[in-house]
């Protein structure tokens, strides 16, 4: 069990981001299921390509996206829920 | 039908080959199963369907049979799939499974891979299966544990094994397994010829899960169970395959295009093949997939059923096989005329279990029993 906020992740390399034309959106594909993302998932779930940690990734986010206000609390709200879901594993695992 | 173009079909599911080196007699395969593998599709055929499906949306590629380690061009299709961008999925018992092969598979682009197991004990395993594989499939499962596949394990139950639900769920436990599906056989094609002799009682049944939420409570999380009863248990019907010609798509051996992997046991439907039309004008136009899609075909009760949307009549080749009728409701749901069918079968499975197994033996699936089936049919 990893801690999201410093230690680093990645996306499972054993799941598939991408943009599905036919759904006109980006799904998150995992053994026999997908799910559809929001824009936020995906603009999240992108930065996770290369290890990096929830602090990072905050920081990151806030300077592309200066003056979004609960940005902070729903990246973290996000990434309990990836980790839990297994779609983010601690890096070189 | 106006609206087939909105559907997509999210998986497509390739039944390589019939060929099988088990022979259980749950198989869902077909009772008439061809003599050799003459008509099967090439691997040309088959890079042609899955491009084809990948344009539809296909983005769920599970390959099956039969068993697919039989096909010589696996890896070869594994590694297309993978660069089309399906995300591909092994379903196989493992038997002719090694650890080179799990190795090439895993560098083709394999993301899952499913072992199922007919037995929890050696002797189990190799009666129901007609293997004696036990041993390698351990070996097997540990190997693509070991190798970083997520891996899931399905133990099909049926009357006769059902009381090993625990001891299973305990080896699955000890090899690091993840995920396992406890899957009760469902009453079609072979199944449904050794229906007598695999249907659990309602009291297995429900020992089976009980054993199962003992388990759950007990190793709390570790490992992901599913138990999945016979549909024959349920009060209502379930949509066929997510809702006839909306999700999936399988296409045989021989290259046939069916809404579920059971089609092509209902009479008197015409079944299109990848060899004569595109993938696309088969989802999209044809008679099959678009005869049973929405409500409009629906008689009574279905017809002016409040639920009609939410199961969509249920399952086709259920109501086809049980009474003939392929519009009829399906005989699961308690309001079908049918419904006997359905009640009558359980209040048969409550009988002496041994006795019934000393009765009547079981019809094991291979081409010599297809054959004499074949030729009772005709």
């Amino acid at each position: 069990m990893f801690d999201y906020r410093t230690d680093k992740f990645t996306l499972n390399p054993n799941y598939r981001l991408q943009y599905e034309e036919a759904q006109q959106c980006y799904v998150l594909l995992y053994p026999e299921g997908l799910v559809k993302l929001s824009d936020t998932a995906v603009e999240i779930l992108r930065r996770c390509a290369q290890p990096i940690s929830g602090d990072e990734l905050i920081a990151q986010l806030q300077h592309d996206y200066p003056g979004a206000e609960s940005l902070a609390d729903d990246v973290k709200e996000f990434l309990v829920d990836a980790q839990s879901q297994d779609w983010i594993v601690a890096a070189g695992e | 039908m106006s609206g087939a173009n909105n559907y997509i079909p999210m998986w497509l599911l390739a039944e390589l080959t019939y060929a099988c080196p088990l022979q259980c007699p749950y198989c869902s395969n077909p009772l008439q199963l061809p003599a050799n593998r003459k008509q099967e599709l090439s691997t040309e055929q088959w890079l042609r369907v899955m491009r084809e499906a990948r344009k539809l949306g296909a983005v769920q590629l599970g390959f099956s049979g039969g068993e697919p380690l039989v096909r010589k061009d696996l890896v070869q299709l594994i590694e297309a799939a993978d660069d089309m961008g399906f995300y591909c999925n092994l379903i196989t018992s493992a038997v002719g499974l090694t650890a080179e092969k799990i190795t090439s598979f895993k560098e083709a682009g394999i993301k899952h891979i499913q072992i199922s197991f007919q037995g929890s004990t050696k002797e189990t395993n190799a009666l129901f299966g007609g293997t004696d594989s036990f041993e390698h499939k351990l070996a097997m499962t540990k190997e693509v544990i070991a190798q970083g596949i997520p891996l899931g394990l399905n133990f099909v139950l049926h009357r006769q094994n059902i009381h090993q639900v625990s001891d299973f769920l305990e080896i699955a436990q000890e090899l690091g397994a993840e995920f396992v599906e406890l899957a009760n056989t469902q009453y079609y094609a072979w199944a449904l010829h050794n229906r007598d002799q695999l249907l659990p009682s309602s009291e297995q049944l429900e020992e089976a899960e009980a054993a199962t939420n003992r388990f759950r409570a007990q190793h709390k999380g570790r490992m992901n169970v599913i138990f999945v009863a016979p549909d024959y248990y349920e009060k209502r019907p379930k949509k066929c395959s997510n809702g006839w010609g909306t999700t999936f798509i399988t296409v045989t051996p021989e290259g046939d295009v069916l809404p579920c992997q059971s089609a092509k046991i209902i009479k008197g439907l015409q079944f299109p093949n990848v060899r004569e039309e595109s993938l696309m004008d088969i989802w999209r136009e044809s008679d099959l997939f678009n005869r049973f899609r929405g409500t409009q075909w629906m008689q009574e009760p279905c017809a002016s059923c409040p639920e009609k949307e939410i199961d969509l009549g249920g399952c086709r080749c259920q109501a086809f096989m049980l009474t003939g009728d392929v519009n009829a409701t399906d005989p699961i749901c308690e309001f079908s005329p049918d419904h006997h069918l359905i009640t009558d079968a359980i209040a048969a499975a409550e009988r002496d279990e041994l006795a019934e197994q000393k009765a009547a033996p079981l019809l094991f699936r291979n081409t010599i029993n297809a054959k004499k089936m074949a030729e009772k049919e005709n």
